[in-house]
């Protein structure tokens, strides 16, 4: 039992950041209709910012608030240099560019900081709290993870339901030309909502880290949890990807911790195809799946 | 490539062996597959036992890029996890071969059959809905299943894989004969079946029904075409042109590794075919020729400019990256487009 109660808890946190991802790969879909799939190297990349900066000033805060800007430059850059080219054309081209930039980041990450992973501090303390006596598999660093998480997903609601942006971005998204038509500056908001969505994605990568380590293929794991999570909670709805991400946590916590760390990615596999082959449309989803 | 360009064009008023050709795919894909054949034999067998574990190689990935070309050409799908599926050959032939003592040729087929039968559910979960979502559950699929080989290390061998006794040449061939070149006929063998099937299946008519459902899945379907099981079936082809292509590499390495078929494979294959030109299996060839080259080229670079292992390591990784990126920006018919280009202004020039 108290082994079951561990496995939630710590399902809850690492559910916590596949939110994030899924945030992050959910607001690209939404403004440009792309699977980010370089959403993973992008993370990877501010993460090592975030460890460079915080070796060279020892300032977690600091190498926190580093990350989260590098991460929404690099979004806005990538969008605006990479993926507009290939906006609105085949789906296949802009996942091979996604892809290719996936590539590019993690070969360029391994030439900086070499291919073996380094260690990475955690906000808070990693002691799990003691009630009654045992020590739970949750720390003060899992409850700021989950509280971050919460606070970026509450505030990615408000901007998006309560503030003149949040309906241009909005607009953008579901109607570009009618939008345009308004006076919307279509290109400007899906730069903008890659931007937001790297912010995102940078911030699972710091909370990650200190689990994981930070090297250039260990986020790949993280890539493939935050496309299941966003996939379970219909691809296009932010609330769909955070619930989607804490049952994936819970879920693949269980399997993690039942029968062993290495099945995780393919447990995460077995739920996907589940999910598409049950409800096509993910549980919060407005599109409507394909009749073939 | 559009529908109409896959329909034979002439060639029905001419006479003798040219009109059968012009007019039967199978007989003029045989006369091709046998020209290749012996071209390939000859330069075997002059070239030294290292060009011909090249060729070797250059084979076994042909394999793989001509399953992925046709999908990702023809169906207009993609997958990144080819080279997963490859492992799922490599460790069939590894088993039949090692543990269960097959001959050669049924282990390969069955590397074949079996990764096709693995590769089923993925591609039926994923046609239900549009593009990136196979891309994303074949993602999975690569990180997901070289771990398999860790969690069940009795079967498997762990990290260290499975490893398999050299194929023997027959003895008709010569006492002498050396290993290497007799690998390399056998991946040369199994890359020109390869070859044979697809350029048929390309120009039948389901080749003709992965071109519509590419082009307008609607009025495909209006055409009485079932979408989804057209892109099932090509995932399933693709899938058992990779587990091929994994036996093969398992019979020239003698090795079935999980760290041999990692994410990087299935993005180098990628990288393959988009540079050799979407859908043609000539660009296929060009493809296999850069897996093969690349690694070379990039380690003399870093000998010649002796620049550090971090860097040299990750060479060729960053020049994929940026070959997917430039060839999709700006030159997305690939290598086998502008040498079609290439011919057509030559012609131009021809017929003036």
């Amino acid at each position: 039992m108290t082994k079951f109660i561990d496995l939630t808890l710590n399902g809850i946190s690492t559910g916590a950041i596949y939110a994030a991802v899924a945030l992050a790969l959910v607001l690209i879909w939404r403004a440009t209709r792309i699977v980010n799939f370089a959403q993973g190297a992008m993370l990877m990349v501010t993460t090592f910012i975030a460890y460079a900066v915080i070796n060279a000033t020892g300032s977690y805060v600091l190498g926190f608030v580093v990350a989260l800007a590098s991460g929404f430059v690099l979004g806005a850059v990538i969008e605006r240099v990479l993926i507009r080219p290939v906006e609105g054309g085949p789906p296949l081209n802009a996942v091979i560019i996604t892809l290719g930039l996936y590539t590019l980041l993690v070969a360029a990450a391994g030439m900086i900081w070499g291919n073996t992973p380094k260690s990475f501090p955690a906000a808070f303390s990693i002691r799990g709290y003691e009630v009654g006596g045992t020590r739970l598999l949750f720390a003060p660093n899992d409850t700021f993870i989950v509280v971050v998480v919460i606070a970026v997903a509450l505030g990615l609601a408000l901007l998006f339901r309560a503030t003149t942006l949040g309906l241009q971005l909005r607009a953008a998204a579901f109607k570009p030309e009618v939008a345009r038509l308004l006076g919307v500056r279509v290109g400007r908001m899906f730069t903008l909502g890659w931007a937001l969505a790297a912010v995102a994605g940078s911030l699972a990568g710091i909370l990650v880290a200190p689990s994981i380590f930070v090297g250039p293929n260990n986020f790949d794991p993280i890539l493939i949890s935050g496309f299941v999570a966003a996939v379970i909670g219909g691809l296009d709805s932010p609330p769909g990807a955070v619930v989607g991400g804490l049952l994936l946590g819970l879920a693949l916590s269980y399997v993690s911790g039942y029968e062993g760390s290495s099945l995780v990615p393919l447990a995460a596999l077995v739920i996907l195809v589940l999910v598409l082959m049950v409800r096509p449309t993910g549980l919060f989803s407005a599109t409507k799946e394909r009749r073939v | 490539m559009t529908v109409a360009d896959t329909q034979p064009k002439d060639g029905l008023e001419k006479t003798g062996v040219w009109a059968a050709l012009a007019r039967s795919t199978v007989l003029r894909s045989l006369l091709l597959l046998v020209i290749a054949g012996v071209v390939l034999l000859v330069i075997s067998t002059y070239v030294s036992a290292y060009h011909d574990l090249q060729i070797a190689t250059g084979a076994y990935y042909f394999a793989a890029l001509a399953g992925l070309t046709v999908l990702a050409g023809c169906s207009g799908q993609i997958s990144l996890g080819n080279g997963a599926l490859m492992a799922v050959g490599a460790y069939t032939v590894a088993l039949l071969i090692g543990n269960e003592g097959w001959a050669l040729i049924p282990a390969l087929v069955a590397s074949a059959v079996v990764t096709a039968a693995v590769g089923w559910p993925v591609g039926a979960a994923a046609s239900r809905l549009r593009g990136p979502y196979l891309a994303g559950a074949t993602l999975a699929f690569a990180v997901g299943l070289p771990a398999l080989a860790d969690k069940f290390p009795a079967t498997f061998g762990g990290e260290n894989g499975l490893i398999i006794n050299p194929p023997v040449p027959p003895a008709s061939l010569g006492f002498n004969f050396p290993l290497e070149r007799w690998e390399a006929w056998i991946a040369c063998g199994g890359a020109l079946v390869v070859m044979f099937v697809l350029y048929n299946l390309m120009h039948s008519g389901f080749g003709r029904s992965m071109a519509a459902v590419r082009d307008d899945e609607i009025a495909a379907s209006l055409c009485g075409l079932r979408v989804g099981r057209t892109q099932t079936v090509a995932f399933v082809i693709s899938a058992a042109c990779a587990g091929l292509g994994g036996g093969l590499l398992c019979v020239v390495l003698q090795l079935a590794q999980p760290g041999a078929f990692p994410l990087q494979l299935s993005l180098s294959l990628l990288t393959g075919v988009v540079l050799g030109g979407l859908g043609s299996l000539v660009g296929a060839i060009w493809g296999a020729a850069l897996l093969v080259l690349l690694p070379n080229w990039t380690n003399d670079l870093a000998n010649s400019f002796s620049l550090s292992t971090k860097v040299s390591a990750n060479l060729p990784l960053a020049i994929y990256g940026l070959v997917l990126i430039a060839a999709i920006l700006v030159w997305p018919s690939g290598i086998q487009g502008g040498v079609r280009a290439l011919g057509r202004w030559l012609k131009n020039r021809w017929a003036r």
